[in-house]
């Protein structure tokens, strides 16, 4: 079974969602939480089992799909993909759990098992048309949860998402079968398999339109800077389940794909980007944080610094060494965690009171005193405050980049400082003070079935806060060997420079392990 | 003193026209069936048709055997041609006709199908269809063309209301312009070649280096523009819209496939040669041709409030899209033509039929056409499972992985990426984000919108019956498990494609 457990894990939801039309309208939900939870004991099951000492795939699959043309069904994981697939499988349980009354919520359930499929699938492809299958397909069941459980303006938040999205990933598809092409000139055979790619060098011209091209598809799913626009209607629109899904989990789909896509395979023109990009990241930490800071919604607040977040995930990728890819994606895991979160306390206040306005709040805390301090808790962890998941993230991402760049990463890191102000605020006028709203005097506090949810994330905030080995350990090694490929792959002097070479300090030591029998 | 010609039998290969002669027969016997016996009802006819189009098939898979074992044959004079384009275009074509004729059974009653004359006419197209395909003699394919052009023109004319005589005569008019375009076109090439056949005109203009290259180009618009009205290239297209709302939708469905097949495969008969002759302007003008289908259709369909008419354009674009293959003119373009071809087959024709069962005899008040946008609001809630299935089909058709033609597009816009089209292949891609649109649109309706008051759901099935509904999952399947098929269809349209030299 162990051999399978991909196929399983990706699979089990959907299937399950098809039983799923035919259970009794009041048991749906006790159904979706059971099968949520398999699948996440599933996905624990598959971080037992996995052997972080290893750096390549493993419980690799394949399956000849159109071999004609080099598509096969190829899974497997690594460090990098690992955590993101159970913190989806987690996502989507205590998503499931805390779900609200919703009319139609069967129907709701068995698309978010859909959606399941759709975001372990991605996780876990290794062909590249899989993983587009995965990809494209992830869009229908959120756009429609935005579009039929959103607020008032949910089909045109729906219909710019998916557009969006979709026609970036079209000028992906192009790229992809481009690369496919090359990768037949070379060989003579046609594979869409992202392992034969990783062993292709492309010439740089090549390699920078290849780049171009996979940026537009990454980029618009990031989203990076001036390609964000659809997010904060998709945020503002859709109801709790959607925005905690959309931020934990499938932004991560565009970050994640940088690293397992744009840097082994275009290690040149990565290089050639880098410092590009991190401009845009840093434009996009800053420009957000000040779009925040003039909302009045709390929810664009969330929304707006979960953009700026992703920002600093971009510049840890784009640091091209083993810290700032490492950081970039336990950052991933942490922003997937620490946004969910706040996008879940936003729902709890909203199902209170239906508004998201924050000049309504005030001195919540004295009325909400659990709610408060677990809200104060997941914004500390936000900004970054020592001691909590983000940190480690943001710490590992800005000391990657520093060896790239001082002067930009002193930017990026004041940036993260400024990024603290406006969350702060919203802290401020929302819970301190009197209570000045008549409506708020009487709110019941966060009860169980919302805790069943938040307290699980407040422990992983606090517990991979103080200890992150146990994440960090199979990401590293995992990193390390994209990383030695990348410097091995690349053609120019100044990649060669700047993506360090990790094999000279595995051979002293070999030796010296030698000289020691 | 005429000498008397000595032909053997065996030589004129009779068994090249088997596959042609049947529905033939089947027409006949239908109309001898009337003659002697009349008011049968139509499942009788309904019946026939798909036995004799089942024989058809059935010829056609022992054609193909033998085109496999021993390659092209050709018969009757050499004026048959059954090559692989020939084989594999006719499977498509009376494999879309066996979906179609079923759909004939419908819960109400339509004027069309209580005459015989219907299935006759049907049959005799689908043969005239198929020797438009088997043959590089253009005096045949204009025999086949008019046939069943002329075939189609009544059938449209047959659904009995006033739009359809409207589109019968449009298309008629359109199609007669087109016919003329084509004798005008044919004329040009046989004074300059001296021959009537593809092939042969290939060999007397290459051998002479295209000299006479002026009036090439005249015959080449001729024949562009005839090509152009019977594949609805933009600005030929101008009638299709209106003959898809005049006809029946299962006959509209049946309209976008068929005969776009059969033109597309004289297209790549003539145009193959002239491509690949190096002269520039000619692959402009097709550039030019497919980029503008491709995007003026899509952009007309974001602004349509019918669904129907939505799906014409849409077809047009389609049309536009696969007319790439022709310019780009390699095997694997070529391949890519059949192979989303076949798939659109399934997708079209479920799209289609899913507006055929909900077909009302009155019109209610709040509708301003037959299948307007409105009539599908809020179907999740009424009719939750014909709204998913139709869903299925929109994303299919705008090209959401995995479902059917997805792999078309996909391997469509491949074969520009190896044929060195990197813009075309961009266009292509961009056009299908365009295309989302459109599609996503009936989706919100039927998805995200509140139902008209007084909608119980029932609107949705009225017309339909066992037959329509295993047409439709027919269709659905194919839609859905098509990633299944494209593998073997995929080396079969191959191996044949190449084997005929396209």
């Amino acid at each position: 079974m162990l051999d399978h457990i991909l196929s399983i894990l990706i699979f089990f939801p959907a299937l399950a969602a098809m039983f799923g039309f035919m259970i009794q309208k009041d048991s749906i939900r006790a159904y979706g939480v059971a099968v949520a939870t398999i699948e996440f004991v599933l996905s624990l099951w598959l971080w037992f089992a996995f052997d972080s000492n290893v750096s390549g795939m493993q419980f690799m699959e394949q399956l000849p799909l159109i071999p004609a043309f080099g598509i096969n069904y190829i899974l497997g994981v690594d460090g990098i993909s690992l955590f993101i697939i159970i913190l989806s499988a987690f996502f989507t349980m205590i998503g499931i759990a805390s779900l609200t009354d919703t009319k139609n919520v069967k129907n709701m359930i068995v698309t978010l098992l859909f959606l399941q499929m759709t975001m372990v699938g991605v996780f876990a492809a290794l062909d590249a048309i899989v993983f587009y299958i995965f990809w494209e397909l992830s869009l229908v069941p959120m756009l429609y949860i935005i579009g039929a459980w959103g607020g008032p303006l949910r089909v045109y938040a729906s219909v710019k998402f998916f557009l969006y999205t979709f026609a970036g990933s079209l000028v992906m598809l192009v790229g992809m079968l481009f690369m496919a092409y090359f990768y037949y000139q070379a060989t003579g055979m046609w594979s869409f398999a992202i392992l034969d790619w990783y062993r292709l060098i492309l010439p740089e011209t090549f390699q920078l339109w290849l780049f171009a091209a996979f940026f537009i598809g990454f980029a618009i799913k990031v989203p990076m800077f001036p390609f964000h626009t659809w997010l904060p209607y998709a945020h503002g629109q859709a109801p709790t389940i959607g925005s905690v899904i959309l931020a934990a989990i499938l932004l991560k789909m565009g970050t994640y794909a940088f690293i397992r896509f744009s840097l082994p395979m275009f290690p040149d023109a990565s290089v050639f980007f880098m410092f590009p990009i991190a401009i845009i990241a840093i434009i996009m930490i800053i420009y957000t944080a000040m779009v925040a800071y003039a909302q009045e919604d709390v929810k664009q607040v969330v929304a707006y610094s979960s953009v700026s977040h992703m920002g600093v995930i971009i510049i840890g990728t784009f640091a091209l060494n083993v810290e700032g890819i490492s950081g970039s994606i336990f950052l991933m895991i942490a922003h997937g965690v620490v946004s969910g979160a706040l996008f879940l306390l936003v729902g709890v206040i909203y199902d209170r009171r239906h508004t998201k306005m924050m000049s309504e709040f005030g001195g919540l805390a004295h009325v909400m005193p659990r709610y408060a301090t677990i809200f104060g808790l997941m914004l500390m962890a936000s900004v970054g405050m020592p001691l909590t998941i983000n940190f480690v993230g943001e710490f590992l991402s800005l000391l990657g980049f520093y060896q790239q760049s001082h002067i930009l990463t002193l930017l990026a890191g004041i940036a993260i400082v400024v990024g603290a102000i406006y969350m702060l605020a919203a802290y401020k006028k929302m819970f301190f003070g009197e209570v000045t709203n008549e409506k708020n005097s009487n709110l019941p506090d966060v009860n169980k079935r919302e805790l069943l949810a938040l307290i699980p994330l407040s422990i992983i905030t606090i517990w991979l806060g103080v200890y992150p080995k146990p994440v960090l350990e199979p990401i590293n090694n995992s990193v390390e060997s994209i990383v030695q490929l990348m410097h091995d792959k690349s053609i120019t002097q100044e990649a060669k420079s700047r993506i360090p070479n990790l094999v000279k300090g595995v051979e002293i030591s070999r030796t010296t392990a030698g000289e020691a029998h | 003193m005429l000498e008397p010609v000595n032909v053997s039998m065996e030589s004129l290969n009779l068994m090249t026209l088997a596959p042609m002669l049947i529905p033939i027969i089947g027409a006949l016997l239908i109309i001898v069936i009337d003659i002697i016996k009349g008011g049968l009802d139509k499942t009788l006819y309904v019946g026939l048709s798909l036995l004799f189009l089942l024989m058809d098939f059935g010829s056609l898979l022992e054609a193909s055997g033998v085109f496999a074992q021993s390659g092209t044959v050709m018969g009757v004079f050499d004026v048959m041609l059954i090559d692989g384009l020939a084989i594999l275009s006719q499977f498509i074509i009376v494999g879309a006709s066996m979906l179609f004729i079923p759909l004939a059974l419908t819960h109400n009653r339509f004027h069309e199908f209580s005459y015989p004359e219907f299935f006759a006419l049907f049959l005799f197209m689908i043969s005239g269809f198929q020797f438009m395909v088997a043959t590089d003699n253009l005096i045949l394919i204009f025999v086949g063309l008019e046939t069943a052009s002329l075939a189609l023109y009544t059938l449209i004319a047959m659904h009995n209301r006033d739009k359809s005589f409207e589109a019968a005569v449009k298309y008629f008019t359109m199609g007669a312009l087109a016919a003329g375009f084509y004798s005008f076109g044919s004329m040009v090439f046989y004074a300059l070649t001296g021959s009537v056949e593809i092939n042969q005109m290939a060999t007397v203009l290459a051998a002479n280096n295209y000299a006479d290259i002026g009036y090439v180009l005249v015959g080449v618009v001729f024949m562009l523009a005839s090509f152009g009205f019977k594949l609805s290239l933009v600005p030929f297209h101008t009638w299709a819209p209106d003959v898809y709302e005049g006809a029946s939708a299962a006959m509209a469905g049946f309209m976008s496939i068929v005969p776009k097949i059969a033109a597309f495969i004289v297209v790549m008969r003539l145009f193959e040669f002239l491509i690949h002759s190096g002269v520039v302007w000619l692959e402009i003008i097709l550039y030019i041709f497919v980029i503008v289908t491709m995007t003026a259709a899509n952009i007309w369909a974001l602004v349509q409030t019918d669904v129907k008419r939505m799906l014409a354009y849409s077809s047009v674009s389609h049309a536009g899209f696969v007319m790439a293959a022709i310019l780009i003119g390699t095997t694997q373009a070529n391949s890519a033509l059949f192979l989303y071809w076949a798939l659109f087959t399934f997708t079209n024709l479920g799209s289609f039929s899913m507006l055929w069962i909900s077909r009302q005899k009155h019109l209610p008040a709040h509708q301003a056409s037959d299948h307007s946008y409105d009539k599908f609001a809020g179907m999740i809630q009424t009719a939750p499972i014909a709204a998913v299935i139709m869903a299925l089909f929109m994303l299919s058709l705008a090209g959401i992985p995995p479902f059917a033609l997805f792999w078309g597009k996909l391997y469509m816009i491949s074969s520009a990426v190896t044929g060195g089209y990197t813009v075309l292949a961009l266009i292509m891609a961009l056009n299908s984000a365009i295309a989302g649109y459109y599609y996503l649109k009936l989706i919100i309706y039927m998805f995200m919108k509140e139902p008209v008051v007084g909608n119980d759901g029932h609107v949705y099935v009225a017309n339909s019956t066992l037959a329509l509904k295993s047409i439709i999952g027919f269709a659905a399947v194919g839609t859905i498990f098509a990633l299944v098929a494209v593998n073997p269809l995929l080396e079969f349209i191959t191996s044949f494609v190449y084997n005929s030299g396209y």
